[in-house]
């Protein structure tokens, strides 16, 4: 899928496929709300951490002093080598893991002292892509995608035809019934993708998103990010993938030993 | 709130399979106790109704003169009369020496013997159960004129039998309670491991915003569906056997023993072994995954 050969000289088929694909998606009110759903500060950091550690159980940390904002409409690559920590900074930005210490607030709410009543609807605003996809292989696809609205309480009928639409949207629209396992790593990549945005989510994390996917479809996952990431969407990509990074351009945080080390641009790049 | 989908892969959780099974064996003990217990209330409340108010009054007989027959026959006559001008008394009804005799028969056979022992007459006594009347009352009433008089209101043996069914019905009533503990720790065993083979599940389900009460609703319902096989299967079996003792039973007339019928109350307590096995395996299910999930970060 992802086909785009009809595409205007002078257009990428990337590029074309995601255009001809904008208007379907049902993009979201650019006005964020926090969980409670009161209209937030456009302006303010959706995600903040402040000297944050963590470590699994009594172990040693994994991640030290970890200080960054992100604001509305960022678009970040988070780099660094394997067991660098990466993956532990998203858990904690998608709230799957407690901070040892330090201070992480997410749509300008403390999580240390948010109400675990208080969690699922902050969750609902962060869309995660993960590094396994972790799809429900006892589903289908369509029901992995339905999953986040399901959850939140959105009638069958509106669960169905969105989902529809948006698998429909990331080109697996003769895939609605397939499980998991008779799909292609690039397509169980974009069903972990739908299902990651079909809350319209106000933060997208992704981990290692490309890391299962050739290069071609690696580069039209990005288009779909950056798609998203101009309707509003903060979008922060783990990956290993230099190139990626260094084609894209986009803000960087680097992650050394569990320590933030250059945030800034990609190098090579001006800000 | 229980809604209609199953999110989780239950299927594949081999420790749930028994649940339908441990759940039949349970209602069905627990309703094979229930009905023991139902039946036997039922007697001893029939028993009580029928024995209130009724006394016997044993008459000694006039031994050792020429007209000792006419002369107790009198004696009985003079009882009858006094026990009929009692305000309480509702009826008061000689048994004849024959009549007697014949009940007597089971024990000591029929014949010369029994001819020759010195039986007492017996009068059967109805007195209104409200009033305040007792053996003792009655007896002084008649000590006058029938010296050696005894009256018995069964209250000793009646005491007894009652007691006993009362002991049975405790201890049934405990082995309900025992049998709901082992279906509440049954039930909270195939959670904690269902809680464990889908803890992936689990964890996507939160990440992407399902709260506690919708996962512990999918287990719910799952235990529901099982228990509700389990249940059904149960019940009718316990059905079938209660039945079948009745229909056993129903033949056997025997006069010391009073009816053994389920009765009204017994049915509506036989109905609510399902229904609470049922509650019992949704509402543990639930707690336990509220309980598992609110320790999960």
């Amino acid at each position: 899928m992802l086909e785009g050969k009809d595409a205007p000289r002078g257009v990428s088929p990337e590029k074309h496929w995601i255009q001809k694909r904008r208007l379907a998606y049902p993009g979201r009110a650019k006005v964020m709300t926090t969980p409670h759903g009161d209209e937030m500060d456009n302006t303010e950091p959706v995600v903040r951490f402040e000297n944050v550690g963590m470590r699994y159980g009594a172990g040693t940390e994994v991640l030290s002093d970890i200080s960054f904002d992100l604001e509305p409409g960022a678009f970040r690559f988070l780099v660094g080598p394997s067991g660098a920590g990466k993956s532990s900074l998203l858990r904690l930005m998608y709230l799957a893991q407690r901070p040892s210490r330090g201070l992480i607030t997410l749509f300008g709410r403390d999580t240390a002292t948010l109400p675990r009543a208080d969690m699922p609807l902050l969750r609902r605003k962060i869309g995660v892509v993960f590094q396994d996809f972790r799809l429900l292989d006892h589903l289908s696809t369509l029901d992995n995608v339905a999953l986040p609205l399901r959850v939140a309480g959105v009638s069958e009928s509106q669960v169905r035809a969105h989902a529809a639409e948006l698998l429909e949207w990331v080109g697996l629209a003769d895939h609605l019934d397939a499980k998991p396992e008779v799909l292609s790593g690039g397509e169980q990549q974009r069903v972990a993708i739908a299902r990651a945005v079909i809350n319209r989510p106000n933060v997208l994390l992704a981990d290692e998103p490309t890391g299962n996917v050739d290069d071609r479809i690696a580069v039209r996952l990005m288009y779909l990010f950056e798609e998203l990431n101009k309707l509003g969407t903060t979008v922060v990509i783990a990956t290993h993938n230099q190139s990626l990074v260094s084609r894209f351009r986009h803000d960087i945080l680097m992650l050394q030993d569990g320590r933030l080390t250059v945030p800034g641009r990609p190098r090579g790049t001006t800000a | 709130m229980l809604g209609t989908r199953i999110d989780l892969p239950f299927r594949r959780d081999q420790a749930s399979r028994f649940l339908p099974w441990l759940i039949a064996l349970m209602v069905y003990l627990a309703a094979l106790a229930v009905g023991i217990s139902a039946v036997l209330g039922s007697a001893a409340e029939n028993w009580r109704n029928d024995l209130s108010g009724n006394l016997t009054v044993e008459i000694p007989p006039v031994l050792h003169t020429p007209d000792a027959a006419q002369a107790t026959d009198a004696r009985v006559a003079r009882a009858v009369e006094i026990l009929l001008a009692l305000p309480a008394t509702r009826s008061a009804k000689a048994i004849s020496a024959a009549e007697g005799l014949r009940l007597l028969e089971p024990w000591i056979g029929s014949g010369d013997i029994a001819i020759d022992l010195p039986l007492p007459r017996l009068i059967d006594l109805q007195v209104d159960p409200d009033s305040a009347s007792d053996a003792d009352s009655i007896r002084a009433a008649l000590e006058g004129e029938v010296p050696g008089v005894r009256v018995d209101d069964h209250g000793r043996w009646v005491g007894r039998l009652l007691a006993l069914i009362r002991s049975i019905e405790a201890v049934a009533m405990a082995v309900v309670l025992l049998i709901g503990a082992a279906s509440i720790l049954a039930v909270v065993f195939v959670t904690q491991t269902g809680l464990a083979v889908h803890n992936d599940v689990i964890e996507v389900l939160h990440l992407v915003g399902a709260r506690d009460r919708y996962i512990a609703g999918q287990f719910q319902r799952h235990a529901l569906n099982q228990a509700a096989r389990g249940t059904l299967a149960g019940t009718v079996l316990a059905l079938v056997t209660i039945l079948g003792l009745t229909l056993i039973g129903a033949p056997a007339d025997l006069p010391l023993l009073p009816t053994m019928r389920l009765g009204l109350n017994g049915w509506l307590a036989l109905a609510a072994v399902p229904l609470a096995a049922l509650a019992i395996a949704a509402l543990t299910a639930r707690m336990t995954v509220l309980r598992a999930l609110h320790r999960m970060p």
